[in-house]
């Protein structure tokens, strides 16, 4: 394996028991200061992949590298190199913000100087000085992200594991997180592993996606390279008239291949481009058939995963990924 | 950039003690409970001082070991509630992603258990005192009464310890507590082993380790230095001790399967 100083894994596989595959030889590769967005519905190996790549879990086989260290072999030095947002957002309520970072400094092992300075500046960067004193049982979601996000970076990490940072925060709390994550990676070079569950996320944040599905990933690029791949637009008509689905679908039929949509609609992507629209209006006219809803769709991830998996990803969840068991740590 | 082990040590028994005072559930049970059951027992067992070869007129004085034996006691729930808790929450994943070593994770939560057990310690006394109990074994006495009690305390903790590494369970922890409970009352407690007229509770109470963790207590407060009792109380608690701390270090290694 080569010394990248990013992250690589190659046929990355864990199983948990009873036979359960959670990661399916993934391989995978994040340059230095990316922000990798690691997309795909809940149950598909996201956090399971996060806690191999933190050293967290011992993977099954296969092999990963993180900051050029082996994540079997060399957990310490992984560990060194990383900080890591998990899903929980793990905190204790009975401290607060400040002890928090009083806490993760010291074992980090700074110095007493600077574990105050420290704190109080990631403090301040995260918007939670005036809080800080405030213990974080009281904390809302967001304030609870943005402490997790602080205690990450405590140590000055090259690389940030961030796992579904936003999933339940308001627009303006994941807001503000989106616009700190892009600030570490384009100021301060961070490397940045993120996994979401949402499409716009990946979309506005990552570098470079990487859709992942019962354990495998299943498209990997650009957000605009894979969506590019996907190519065409989609047209969604709702009939004002139930019963008339069916004309519906006959005449969208000839603009383009039908594939899943809204329950009451009919969806085709079209063979040509979005401006077969006007075209599509006027054989719905000629047949006189009165739609309720007409809408062309820009091709989104949502799409790519669709076109990847045979299923949309907006509640496409899965069965929870298996807990880990306790088990030897390997020698 | 790595921190030593006594900075570790001493940052996570910090932590277990502010929570441990921040939550009253926690921190007030073990200082009021055995207290209370100390007045009733007091009050209801006096006239047990009666009966021909018990050891002291004072039934106070024979029942203050008990107190000091059933908070060491709630230790087992503290340490082991909380560290459960940090398994629950993922608060262990956040500290295995640190240079933390396991032992500072186990003697750090233990910290917070020696802590609250202080100040348990001089809370039973001085409450024992203020309330006539007198300690045969002088000053001294009293500070080897607190030696052993530490002792007994970081066993339980430690047992609590093992208990919510074994099973992350917070529950399973508690479910730990009746049983414990059980073991104190089947010992002597109550009375000492020679005066229990019941065939079986005195065989029970004659193999059980906590009587005689209750006897090397109680000799120092009624009657001054008893070597024996004190060799048997102090080498059942430090074996418990090992016991707890070689069995809560292996479950952290099964537990904190971080490579």
């Amino acid at each position: 394996m080569t010394d990248v100083h990013g992250i690589r894994a190659e046929a990355l596989v864990r199983d948990f028991k009873g036979g359960v595959r959670a990661v399916d030889r993934i391989d995978l590769e994040v340059a230095p200061g990316e922000i990798y967005g690691f997309l795909g519905p809940n149950g598909a190996g996201k956090s399971t992949t996060v806690h191999m790549l933190t050293t967290l879990l011992p993977p099954t086989s296969g092999r990963a590298s993180v900051a050029g260290f082996d994540v079997v072999a060399e957990g310490p030095k992984v560990r060194s190199a990383i900080g890591a947002a998990l899903q929980e957002a793990a905190l204790d309520p009975y401290l607060t913000g400040r002890e928090h970072l009083r806490l993760q400094t010291a074992l980090h092992g700074l110095s007493r100087d600077e574990r105050s300075a420290r704190g109080d500046e990631l403090l301040a960067r995260v918007g939670l000085s005036d809080a800080a004193d405030r213990r974080v049982g009281g904390y809302s979601g967001g304030m609870k992200r943005r402490l997790d996000l602080a205690l990450a970076l405590v140590h000055r990490p090259e690389i940030l594991f961030l796992d579904e940072p936003t999933t339940g925060l308001d627009v303006q709390s994941r807001t503000a997180l989106w616009q700190e994550v892009g600030r570490l990676a384009k100021d301060e070079g961070v490397t940045v592993f993120l996994t979401t569950q949402y499409l716009e996320e990946a979309d506005v944040l990552a570098d470079r996606v990487g859709i992942i599905d019962h354990g495998r990933i299943v498209a990997e690029g650009t957000p605009e390279s894979l969506k590019a791949e996907i190519g065409r637009p989609s047209v969604e008509a709702v009939p004002a008239d139930p019963a008339e689905h069916g004309a519906v679908a006959t005449v969208l039929e000839r603009f383009g291949d039908p594939i899943p949509g809204s329950p009451v609609g009919v969806t085709v992507r079209l063979r040509g481009s979005e401006a077969e629209l006007a075209e599509i209006v006027r054989a719905l006219d000629a047949e006189d058939i009165a739609v309720a809803h007409l809408q062309v769709h820009a091709p989104t991830l949502d799409d790519v995963f669709l076109a990847k998996t045979g299923r949309s990803l907006e509640g496409a969840g899965a069965e929870p990924e298996p807990e880990p068991e306790p088990e030897a740590v390997p020698a | 950039m790595s921190s030593s082990l006594g900075t570790q040590i001493a940052t996570l028994a910090r932590r277990s003690i502010v929570r441990t005072m921040r939550q009253p559930a926690s921190a007030i049970p073990p200082l009021v409970f055995p207290l209370v059951l100390l007045a009733v027992n007091t009050s209801g067992l006096d006239a047990a001082t009666r009966i021909p070869g018990f050891p002291t007129d004072s039934y106070l004085d024979f029942a203050l070991a008990f107190a000091f034996l059933q908070g060491a006691m709630f230790s087992t729930m503290n340490a082991g509630t909380d560290l459960a808790r940090d398994i629950q929450t993922g608060f262990l994943n956040r500290l295995s992603l640190t240079p933390m070593r396991g032992a500072a994770l186990i003697a750090g939560h233990l910290g917070g258990v020696l802590a609250l057990a202080l100040v348990q310690a001089v809370a039973y006394l001085a409450v024992g005192l203020i309330a006539g109990a007198s300690v045969q074994a002088g000053v001294l006495g009293a500070l080897v009464i607190f030696a052993l009690f530490f002792l007994i305390a970081l066993g339980f903790g430690a047992l609590g310890a093992f208990m919510a590494l074994r099973t992350g369970s917070g529950e399973a922890v508690q479910g730990l507590f009746p049983l414990m409970f059980v073991l104190l009352f089947l010992s002597s407690m109550s009375l000492p082993r020679n005066l229990i007229e019941i065939g079986w509770f005195r065989t029970v109470a004659t193999i059980n380790p906590v009587s005689y963790l209750v006897e090397g207590v109680r000799s120092l407060i009624i009657e001054g230095w008893n070597g024996e009792a004190l060799g048997l109380a102090f080498a059942i608690a430090l074996g418990l001790v090992a016991l707890g701390v070689s069995a809560a270090s292996l479950a952290l290694r099964t537990r904190l399967v971080r490579t």
